[in-house]
């Protein structure tokens, strides 16, 4: 047998700079290449490995592309029923006040099927975190229209674009939940460059930091793509998010420390 | 006459086109005819197939364990459906990226190097409808100016003016499809 | 003839929805049905007839969508697969209650829960036996083909008018995802609003001076108002038993052992059929396409003149029970079923007829 092309000798841990956190299952997503949503599992999973939580947490999946999110986290999940995740995650934190909850919900589940789910638990202010992946699509079935889907974007079910007068406007849930009382922090943002991954995770890390208080709902809206649902290439479906998706949902803080920020500070 | 297919490969090598094509034909020349795609995220880049079944009579099950023609574009598809070709049945296959070559003895076996063809030719788009060619000779199954019409009818109008692409690829697959001897 | 075609069963359901004169269709994606909707929205029907189609929020609101509509005397149509119509069956039971005319559409994938997007018939007891709450009827075909798709939508607007009742169309995703070549019916024009209240004056159009007002509700607070209206229910299904039976039998004249199968399980049946025969087995074909109301006295006397019956379905045996009430205990009566998205190939029920029934 030749040697394996991998020169093992540098795999020393002196030289490991980063690596793929021991919360992430090794297994290989289901995910499209390309596809936001991976990024934003790693991002959640090195977080809770930072703050050492691993065993205090409880997280629960949606339907839709990250309805295996419980195959690829390595820590205890349910798989909750189309858009139920909120309400499955208000028992969970009610009966266990001392765990870390979670929901990882996509537009479709959390913004149509789920609106109420979403909407009572954080008016409730349940103090659990929502992760919230907007890619504008239904990716899971194959590209539908989802609520958040911009006008004039085209999808299956909408082939001749989003016509607003008859299939409504793109809900801006996010701007929506963040008037509610109960909610304490609220946020927008990306996982499309180095440094809007970074931001992301920070917005994680403040959201479970906050957990810890019992302040309310933190909810972290991640726009990201959709690459096979847009029917694009990775790359370009990224420019196509620059372009199209910021400029309707702009990313920054929405919410913070239960105070609503200045419209035009979002959009910065 | 009845005639079971099952067309495997690649999602995006055409597969499930061009059984809708060889299916539409089918019912131009007033065949009964059958199409069971497999379908759902497994086809995400996945492997694709699709079982066509083309009968004077009515069709009973769209889906089948044995088939009379397996036509194979991928090695997955190979290892799957090469047991799955009826004894004295006909296995049609692209040898692109083929390693594990097949070795039944019970079975004719062809091989259509139509990914070869298409590349050289400029006509990548349309290598499925070379495979369908080679099937086509081995198989008269519907006639030219019924295959035209199923062209007509499976493809989206803006797309019509590809037809004689398609015809053309059909023709030189017929000149393309050989005999394999399996050695010992 | 109509127009010939190949087409999808998801497709020949929404073609046949434009043709058949459809007001609305209301409905939520899912696999393996969301092509319903992804041709009507391609086909403009609003342009083609004036049809309304609109992806609502939920499978829940499509549900009631169909409700307040149907309560207003429009032809309406909605369409899911399983975990969805699980979401509807309140409405499904209010619509019943209040005697509502519409066409639902299942698409069954394997359950429980989430399950599998794969064609399944787990879902024979949901749609037969009631599945909301209260005693009540759907009227349930069970298409086999793309053409029963198709057709089928038509014959269920009409019995859902004649008898002002839901109707379901018990599918599966093979039969959803396949295409078959399909004899689409000639359009039949949508109905003007005059016809429409012509034809169904116990509609919620608008009051005129000329007629008491109408209410559109499944309440009685009064138990002996609530008996009257179950009551009333249960004459009008036994009228629906007693006049739309369909069923197809097969190769049953010289038989000694029946295949009892709807929708999918009855397809690979017939195949199974032809491989038994030639090894000599005497073995018939029967085939429930309304599934409510169901082909007792048909099955009863077959099961008089045969030695035994395989139930095949791709369940746990749900429609078995329903054979077994028909015959009685005279003879043989198993369950042969694959579950879960297996669909059972014509070999292994070959297999299954042999040992048990023939040997067992
Ligand atoms: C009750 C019910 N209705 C419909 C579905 C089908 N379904 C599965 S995922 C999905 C939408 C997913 O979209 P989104 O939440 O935006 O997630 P994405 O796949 O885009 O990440 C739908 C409609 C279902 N599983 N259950
Ligand atoms: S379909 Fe879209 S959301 Fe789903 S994995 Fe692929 S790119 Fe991601
Ligand atoms: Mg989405």
């Amino acid at each position: 047998m030749e040697e394996p092309f991998v020169k093992t000798e540098i795999r020393k841990d002196e030289n490991i700079v980063y690596k793929r956190t021991d919360l992430l299952v090794d297994r290989p997503l289901s995910y499209c290449p390309g596809c936001g949503h991976g990024v934003v599992h790693r991002m959640l999973m090195e977080t809770l490995e930072e703050m050492d939580i691993q065993d205090k947490t409880i997280g629960v999946s949606p339907v839709g592309c990250s309805v295996l999110a419980y195959d690829f986290m390595n820590i205890d999940m349910l798989g909750a029923a189309h858009g139920r995740a909120p309400a499955l995650a208000t028992a969970i934190k009610r009966l266990w006040p001392n765990k870390f909850v979670f929901t990882y919900q996509g537009d479709g589940d959390l913004a149509a099927i789920g609106t109420a789910e979403t909407i009572h638990a954080c008016n409730r202010g349940e103090n659990f975190t929502i992760i919230f992946i907007n890619n504008g699509i239904y990716g899971m079935t194959g590209g539908q229209m989802a609520p958040t889907t911009l006008p004039g974007m085209r999808s299956s079910t909408s082939p001749y674009g989003r016509d607003v007068q008859t299939m409504g406007h793109p809900l801006k849930i996010t701007e929506l939940i963040a008037n509610l009382p109960g909610v304490y922090y609220v946020t927008r943002q990306a996982v499309h460059t180095p440094s809007h991954v970074r931001k992301t995770k920070k917005a994680i890390r403040k959201a479970f930091e906050q957990q810890k208080e019992n302040k309310g709902i933190a909810f972290i809206e991640v726009v990201s793509n959709c690459n096979s649902g847009w029917k694009m290439t990775p790359v370009q479906s990224n420019k196509w998010m620059e372009e199209n998706m910021f400029p309707f949902y702009p990313l920054g803080d929405i919410k913070l420390d239960g105070k609503l920020i200045q419209k035009s500070e979002i959009a910065k | 006459m009845t005639e079971e297919i099952i067309i495997a490969g690649f999602g995006g090598q055409g597969v499930l086109s061009m059984g809708k094509i060889l299916a539409y034909s089918g019912v131009m020349q007033n065949k009964e005819v059958s199409w069971m795609p497999s379908y759902g995220p497994e086809m995400r880049g996945g492997t694709a197939n699709v079982t066509v079944i083309l009968s004077d009579e009515r069709i009973s099950s769209p889906i089948l364990n044995s088939f009379d023609t397996a036509i194979i574009l991928n090695q997955q598809s190979l290892d799957k459906f090469e047991k799955a070709v009826k004894p004295g049945g006909l296995l049609i296959y692209d040898p692109n990226g083929i390693t594990k070559l097949p070795s039944r003895k019970d079975i004719n076996i062809y091989s259509i190097a139509a990914a070869d063809e298409a590349g050289k030719l400029g006509l990548s788009k349309i290598f499925n409808m070379i495979v369908l060619g080679g099937f086509l000779k081995l198989k008269p199954l519907v006639q030219p100016e019924f295959i035209h019409k199923g062209l007509e009818k499976s493809l989206p109008a803006r797309h019509h003016k590809l037809i004689p692409d398609n015809e053309k690829a059909i023709e030189i697959g017929k000149g393309l499809i050989q005999a394999v001897q399996v050695l010992n | 003839m109509g127009e010939l075609r190949l087409m999808k069963g998801n497709e020949a359901v929404a073609e046949a929805a434009i043709r058949a004169g459809c007001d609305g269709y209301f409905g939520y994606p899912i696999t393996p049905q969301s092509e319903v909707m992804e041709y009507l929205m391609a086909e403009k029907p609003h342009e083609r007839t004036g049809m309304v189609v609109l992806q609502a929020e939920s499978e829940t609101a499509s549900i009631n969508m169909l409700y307040g509509a149907a309560g207003t005397g429009k032809m309406v149509m909605t369409s899911s697969s399983s975990p969805g119509i699980s979401l509807m069956q309140e409405g499904i039971s209010y619509m019943a209650g209040a005697e509502l005319p519409a066409v639902i559409v299942n698409v069954v994938r394997g359950g429980p829960g989430l399950g599998t997007i794969q064609p399944s018939q787990a879902d024979y007891f949901q749609a037969v036996k009631g599945g909301g709450h209260g005693d009540y009827k759907l009227v349930v075909l069970a298409p086999a083909s793309v053409q029963e798709m198709c057709d089928h939508v038509k014959l269920g607007f009409d019995l859902a008018f004649k008898y002002r009742n839901p109707v379901m169309i018990l599918s599966d995703g093979a039969i959803g995802q396949m295409m078959e070549k399909v004899v689409l019916f000639d359009p039949i024009p949508r109905r003007s609003e005059e016809d429409l209240i012509k034809q169904n004056p116990w509609a919620a159009t608008g009051k005129p001076k000329s007629r008491e007002h109408i209410i559109i509700t499944s309440l009685d607070l009064d138990p002996a108002g609530q008996e009257r209206v179950n009551l009333k229910l249960q004459a009008k299904y036994k009228k629906i038993e007693e006049n739309e039976i369909l069923y197809e039998t097969l190769g049953c004249e010289d038989a000694e052992f029946i295949f009892v199968a709807f929708g999918l399980s009855a397809r690979i049946c017939q195949k199974s059929m032809d491989l038994a025969r030639a090894k000599g087995i005497k073995i018939g074909l029967f085939r429930p396409i309304t599934l409510f109301p169901f082909p007792v006295k048909a099955i009863h006397d077959l099961g008089k003149k045969v030695k035994g019956m395989l139930v095949v379905e791709m369940n746990a045996g749900q429609m078995i029970e329903d054979v077994k009430l028909s015959v009685g205990c005279s003879i043989k009566i198993e369950h042969y079923g694959r579950f879960g998205g297996i669909i059972p190939t014509p070999d292994e029920v070959v297999k299954a007829l042999e040992t048990q029934i023939i040997g067992g």
